[in-house]
């Protein structure tokens, strides 16, 4: 037997005993690979989509679950956590039994993780286009689903851990780190960051209101970022990149440095997403600086991914593989330079709310997590099925479309970006707005367009990838149970030398490496939450705000579930140009009542915080029913069925009890005369537009969005004196 | 929502005492061996291949009573 070349090979197995035969499961692995690349062209299509209806808004055709607000949120949950969860959950599987010398801890737990996670997607993507959304970004899922999330995510983690605990080789490899970081991060994110409560099957609220819910929410929406496209990838790059390149990685030293720099810091930085909003201002501050200083763990790991070829360029040219790879490395360079340059606060003055960000999340989307997913691919299926890829022609083909498709997706739109911010906070000599929002938007329509084309090529690299696979796998020999043999680990050396270092210690210990993590990655998030939570001055109430009447709460459920505030913020900055086009800037006391908050992330039309009042009720009507009616050139999809349906009273009780319980001060037995006091409401609104000739009746849910809409903003103006 | 308090004091005090134990590591310790896993992990695939034509199609291969079921779809 090849007992001595296997003693060699595995420096650490001193011990003695007896080799043992096992075998790696390579079908999990198969099947997660084939999600990844079923999802992806899935997710890509509808951001594809998306991204046409901004050209031609016709393309919404009126239909509910197609429109912009409803397909948006599939494209980013598909992409995130279908076409990256699956690929994560690949090259984990893959790489963990290699890398502890143990197949996978139990087949039934990969089994329910592979099912139940692909059941969680066609779930989602089902509820979202019926418009159950909880509007928080990359967690717009309903409860039932959250719950299942949990649980799935549970199973990945006892297969996970699991695998570890009976792994045959001692030493914990660098990527084990970063899974293992990845696992335990993300269950306290989603956990956090869900706790609604429900209202029916799929309705809930959120815990938090306001400036509170905004936090939360955005330190999960960038540590989703974080620790769902970040980590778990480069735990992937620090396993297949040497594999392909065959030589070790740069520095190993750098890698254990950069991984617990990155997991520490990392969490911190997610207030980079409410700068200049009504977050306090020590919070803002601590996100800046934290993002800053990310930059130098994340260069870490691009320097240590790109040195790992040194000496190795001649193989670049030659494999699609490694070419894949150095792009989507490099793609992860520019966008953890690029992430710290945005978090500067005179730069995010000018790049939030444009298309700026989207260009930047794309760079990473696209060019990391997508092209270094394809890396993978490429390598892992001919592996797998003992065969040489179909066409290194076609494979790189893909690339440079793909590559293309990033370059026109992106350089377009940092040009928008730009040039939108620019034309919003331009004035004319006499010291009025020069533009009105509509000519800024109608502005970078080109642009739009031109991206789309490059969505387009990126999709069309990806069929040809799916094209020069299927080949692939037909032509291979599938090995779905490897067999591969090692030495167990003995029980002398399990227990370590003493002296030795603590780090040697814990690379030993899963289950403490898994607390310390948790740990290092609560640290940052307390802090900065705790605080917020507990001392009210974070918050000043203002008198005049009041809770929303039933009539406005069903508007505001609305208003989520058509995805309103994707492309409208709910957050006056308080810049000159912010202030005269849309009122006085945001306080944080105005959303005290804001189960969840809407502040948006993205205006692709104007902000609406201040939009009650401002317009006529007949204005709304007319514009819901056909944008372009009130604003000529409007790129707003037609609402239709709000005209149609009507408001489902039948909720309205649990609504009012509902808010009660989050602490939103309606009078004891107020859920009884909420739908009386909502009647009246709505006939007040149906009286107002007969005045303007316009028929309709009191239950149609456009009624709801009207009082709703109306009410935004209005409170303190009413203010004689606000009281901070 | 006093309860992330109490929660919130016990993790601080625990990352606290963790991180100082690491920049305590980082000053003193030498992460001893930063050089073998690196080129291990490229090993443990090459031992396979050669292996792996002989066992597929003729002698029957040991199995670890804790381990899975060889099922060689050939």
């Amino acid at each position: 037997m090849d007992f001595t070349l296997n003693r060699n090979a595995d420096l650490h197995n001193s011990g003695g005993g007896v080799m043992e035969k096992f075998y790696y499961d390579n079908q999990t692995v198969k099947l997660f690979g084939y999600a990844t690349l079923f999802w992806g062209v899935i997710g890509m299509l509808a951001g594809l989509w998306i991204a046409l209806e901004l050209v031609w808004p016709s393309l919404n055709f009126g239909f509910a679950p197609i429109t912009f607000g409803r397909l948006r949120p599939v494209h980013t949950n598909a992409v995130v956590f279908a076409f990256v969860g699956n690929g994560i959950f690949m090259g984990v599987y893959y790489s963990l039994q290699r890398l502890c010398k143990a197949r996978m801890f139990s087949d039934t737990l990969s089994k329910v993780h592979f099912w139940g996670w692909q059941l969680i997607i066609a779930a989602a993507a089902a509820t979202l286009l019926m418009g159950f959304n909880t509007s928080k970004e990359y967690a717009e899922l309903e409860w039932p689903i959250d719950v299942a999330i949990t649980l799935v995510w549970v199973i990945f983690g006892v297969n996970l851990m699991g695998t570890i605990l009976k792994r045959r080789e001692r030493h914990l490899y660098v990527a084990i780190w970063f899974y293992i970081a990845t696992w335990i991060t993300v269950a306290m994110l989603h956990i956090v960051n869900s706790i609604e409560i429900p209202v029916s099957l799929f309705k809930s609220y959120s815990w938090y209101a306001g400036v509170q819910d905004a936090l939360v929410q955005w330190w999960y929406g960038h540590n989703a970022v974080a620790f769902f496209l970040t980590t778990p990838y480069l735990g992937l790059m620090y396993y297949f990149l040497p594999k392909a390149a065959e030589r070790p990685v740069y520095s190993y030293r750098l890698s254990i440095i950069h991984f617990w720099a990155l997991i520490f810091i990392y969490i911190w930085a997610g207030p980079h997403h409410l700068l200049y909003t009504a977050l306090p201002d020590w919070a803002q501050s601590l996100g800046t600086v934290f993002s800053v200083m990310l930059l130098a763990p994340s260069w870490g790991g691009m320097i240590n991914g790109l040195f790992t070829l040194r000496g190795a360029w001649d193989k670049v040219r030659e494999s699609a593989v490694l070419k894949f790879m150095v792009v989507a490395i490099t793609a992860y360079g520019m966008a953890t330079f690029e992430g710290p340059l945005l978090s500067l606060k005179n730069v995010n003055a000018i790049s939030h709310y444009t298309d700026w960000t989207i260009a930047h999340v794309h760079v990473g989307a696209l060019g990391w997590n997508g092209f270094l997913t394809f890396g993978v691919i490429y390598w892992l299926i001919p592996k797998m099925f003992r065969t040489k890829l179909y066409s290194e022609g076609l494979a790189n083909t893909h690339f440079w479309i793909g590559t293309l498709g990033i370059v026109f997706y992106a350089v377009p739109l940092y040009w928008a970006g730009w040039t939108q911010s620019m034309m919003w906070k331009q004035f004319t000599p006499e010291g009025q707005l020069q533009y009105q929002f509509l000519e800024t938007v109608n502005y970078i329509i080109p642009m739009y367009a031109l991206r789309a084309l490059g969505g387009l090529l990126f999709l069309t690299g990806v069929l040809i990838g799916i094209y020069n696979l299927v080949k692939t796998v037909k032509m291979g020999d599938f090995i779905a149970n490897e067999p591969a043999e090692a030495m167990p680990l003995s029980v002398a050396t399990a227990n370590g030398h003493s002296g030795e270092h603590w780090h040697r210690w814990i690379e030993r210990r899963p289950v403490q490496m898994l607390i310390g993590s948790l740990v290092v990655v609560a640290i940052g998030g307390l802090i900065e939450l705790v605080p917020t939570f507990l001392v009210n001055s974070n918050v000043p109430t203002i008198a005049s705000v009041k809770p929303y009447t039933p009539l406005e709460l069903h508007g505001r459920d609305i208003y989520q579930r058509e995805g309103c505030y994707l492309c409208h913020s709910q957050m006056i900055r308080p810049f000159r140009d912010e202030v005269a086009r849309y009122g006085e800037y945001s306080k944080a006391g105005e959303f005290v009542y804001d189960h969840p908050f809407q502040w948006g992330s993205k205006r692709t039309g104007p902000d609406l915080a201040r939009i009650g009042g401002k317009y006529p009720d007949s204005w709304h009507y007319n514009h819901m029913l056909e944008p372009s009616s009130m604003a000529p050139g409007s790129i707003m999809p037609t609402y239709p069925w709000l005209f149609d349906d009507e408001i489902d009273k039948s909720k309205t009780e649990g609504i009012i009890r509902a808010m009660q319980t989050l602490g939103v001060p309606y009078p004891e037995g107020y859920d009884q005369q909420a739908n009386k006091e909502l009647d009246e409401q709505a006939m007040h609104i149906v009286e107002s537009l007969k005045k303007d000739k316009i028929t309709t009746k009191k239950e149609k849910e456009i009624v709801a969005l009207i009082a709703y809409l109306q009410r935004m903003g209005k409170d303190i103006k009413n203010a004689s004196t606000s009281n901070p | 929502m006093s309860v992330i308090v109490i929660l919130l004091a016990a993790s601080l005090s625990i990352a606290g005492f963790f991180l100082l134990a690491y920049l305590w590591s980082v000053k003193n310790g030498q992460f001893d061996d930063d050089y073998s896993p690196a080129v291990r992990i490229l090993f443990e695939n090459e031992a396979l291949p050669g292996k792996r034509d002989n066992h597929d199609k003729e002698s029957p291969i040991e199995v670890s009573p804790t381990e899975g079921t060889p099922n060689l779809k050939n």
